[in-house]
């Protein structure tokens, strides 16, 4: 017994021995130990960084979540007209433990939408679009509308009524641009109407070309962020304030500071996730329409379309709107509003704790908006609601394109050279 | 001769090999770009349909499938037909001037024989399918409805012609598809008289 003991433990420092030997060798042809220690180790964040800090790296997990169950998903999916809904009804009853992947997958989607926006909220909380984010700021808007695709894409896919109808709506909207409308939509669709071959293409835009481009955004996303380094909830530039090795006083490491407080966010998330899947995959309707429990029906349109929850905001923009070609233009530029941020924003602070009362009036204004459109747009267009979504749409683009007024007279408090932080 | 590096011809030639290569890159998209236009049997399968309208009662409405879209065919009454001069005030475009149908579906009735409408099912808002709200004062509509057909997505009106009515998101009548009367009981959709 005692031997095989001591038997072990050799072994455990031989491997180890081992183990770093293995390293050298890999770092004399890789850089494998200066990229763990420039991205990871020695990457230096804020020390104060708080809640709001949670959502980055949560998507980041979603993103595996999704690439994983989706890989998993193509091996019983059939992207064709006649075969899809069969399939996917396959995957649910007869493929083992097929229902758990399609429902990780599933809610996955609305899982990402939720992480990212709140990680959207965070960066205009804490002006983490500024100066020199800025391009950080882009990739990540740009990751935002690559996932709006693959949102849309994937909803084609189970070819549910739903799924149907809200495809011929949204690749309708392309019809609103002048002249080129009608052959662009034809185009797209590759038919007359959403058809086998309007599957079968989105079919591989969502498991090819916008994944490609998902991780090759999140990617440069990252080298952006550690390039500029982590804004904070002060909105102050810890690089400003080096200590003489050179690492600002109020950094501290990324590994092993937030990778282990990144898993205790990572746990809740994963407690929430999966008690959706288990208790409530249709999340009543939310995650998974009820009219996508029917099959495609090219004659037969539900009795009330509506998009999944995070495209709902702007479809209630586009609703408010008696006009097809203003109300689809409004809509596009509601999206593509956040990437101007940066330079709407004549703020000279960072941070919603430094900021003035016009711009909290603002923020809460614009949020309140969001949420209010995102449930007006699940809702049927009675003439009341309809009214209601014309008022927030006005409250959501004044928040946009009065900013630089707004942000210019705004009465700022200083902000301090160093976070605030309280050990604990 | 001189060891100096001839730097206007180096950036001539890169500027050269660059943009031969973006007219390369340009040409090989078309074909790919090209592929997503509808395919040769696509296009073979948005041929005409042949439709029986015999059994078709008056005030009732058939669906037919063309082109992978509904077509709505509805047989009027003389009560229908009566009211479409009475609410011209409250459309968009009573003349069907911009909107899409052959020119024979012009007038009020815009149809070939005004007891028989035949329209594409599909809104010009988003393309949603409306549905026949025939009876007058239909509460699901709105309580003074004369009756015609009304979008459940976005709320669109549109009168028994398939008129779109005034402050909504529709912007044009629904289309009428072109179509001819093979027999009397017995229509064509996809072609017209003339050039099926």
């Amino acid at each position: 017994m005692s031997s095989s003991n001591a038997a072990a433990k050799t072994a455990t420092k031989s491997g180890g021995g081992m183990l770093s030997g293995l390293t050298t060798w890999i770092d004399e042809r890789f850089p494998l130990t200066a990229l763990w220690k420039s991205q990871v180790s020695e990457y230096y964040a804020p020390k104060n960084m708080n809640f709001w800090y949670y959502f980055g790296s949560l998507a980041l997990v979603v993103l595996v979540i999704q690439i994983l169950s989706g890989l998993f998903l193509t091996m019983n999916y059939k992207p064709s007209s006649a075969d899809a809904f069969g399939s996917v009804e396959y995957i649910m009853r007869d493929v083992e433990w097929g229902w758990l992947i399609r429902y990780i997958h599933s809610t996955g989607a609305s899982a990402f939408f939720i992480v990212v926006y709140l990680h959207m909220f965070r960066a205009l909380l804490y002006g983490s679009y500024q100066k020199p984010r800025e391009l950080l700021w882009i990739f990540g808007m740009l990751i935002y509308f690559a996932l709006m695709a693959e949102g849309f894409f994937g909803y084609l896919l189970p070819w549910g009524n739903m799924s149907y109808w809200g495809a011929q709506v949204i690749v309708s909207l392309f019809g609103a641009i002048p002249v080129v409308g009608d052959s662009l939509t034809e185009w797209i669709r590759g038919d007359f109407y959403i058809s086998d071959v309007t599957l079968n293409r989105f079919f591989a835009l969502h498991v090819v070309a916008i994944p490609f481009a998902l991780v090759f955004l999140v990617i440069a996303h990252l080298m952006a962020l550690h390039e500029v380094g982590s804004n904070n909830p002060d909105g102050v530039e810890i690089k400003k304030v080096k200590g003489p090795d050179g690492i600002p006083l109020d950094g501290i490491a990324f590994h092993p500071y937030y990778t282990v407080k990144d898993m205790v966010g990572l746990g809740v998330f994963l407690i929430l996730f999966a008690l959706v899947i288990f208790f409530a995959p249709t999340l009543g309707g939310y995650f998974l329409e009820n009219a996508n429990f029917d099959p495609a029906n090219s004659l037969q349109t539900p009795p009330h379309i509506a998009p999944v929850w995070y495209f709902t905001p702007f479809y209630a923009i586009l609703r408010a709107v008696p006009s097809k070609p203003l109300g689809a233009a409004l809509m596009g530029i509601a999206v593509v509003l956040f990437v101007f941020l940066p330079w709407l924003d004549r703020g000279k602070v960072k941070s919603i704790r430094y900021r003035g009362p016009l711009f909290k009036f603002f923020l809460y204004s614009f949020a309140i908006s969001f949420l209010a459109l995102g449930y007006l747009g699940m809702q049927p267009p009675t003439p009341a609601f309809t009214l209601a979504a014309r008022v927030f749409t006005v409250i959501y683009f004044a928040f946009f394109l009065l900013m630089p007024w707004y942000t210019s007279i705004d009465k700022t408090k200083p902000v301090p050279t160093r976070v605030t932080y309280h050990a604990h | 001769m001189t060891e100096e590096v001839d730097t206007g011809r180096r950036h001539f030639l890169t500027v050269a090999t660059v943009a031969t290569g973006a007219v390369g890159v340009a040409l090989v998209a078309v074909p790919f770009l090209a592929s997503w236009k509808p395919s040769a049997r696509a296009k073979a399968m948005g041929a005409p349909v042949e439709v029986d309208i015999s059994k078709l009662e008056p005030g009732a409405m058939l669906k037919v499938e063309w082109r992978g879209k509904a077509v709505y065919i509805v047989h009027r009454t003389p009560q229908m037909l009566a009211q479409l001069e009475g609410i011209v005030g409250e459309l968009r475009d009573p003349e069907s001037t911009e909107s899409d149908q052959p020119e024979f579906a012009r007038g009020a009735a815009r149809a070939l024989k005004p007891e028989y409408l035949v329209l594409i099912g599909v809104c010009t808002h988003l393309g949603c399918a409306p549905l026949d709200k025939f009876s007058p004062g239909d509460v699901t509509v709105s309580p003074d409805w004369q009756g015609g057909f009304f979008c459940p997505c976005h709320g669109s009106k549109f009168d028994i012609s398939g008129r779109v009515f005034k402050n909504v998101p529709a912007p044009t009548n629904l289309p009428v598809p072109p179509y001819q009367f093979v027999t009397d009981n017995r229509i064509l959709i996809g072609a017209e008289k003339g050039n099926a």
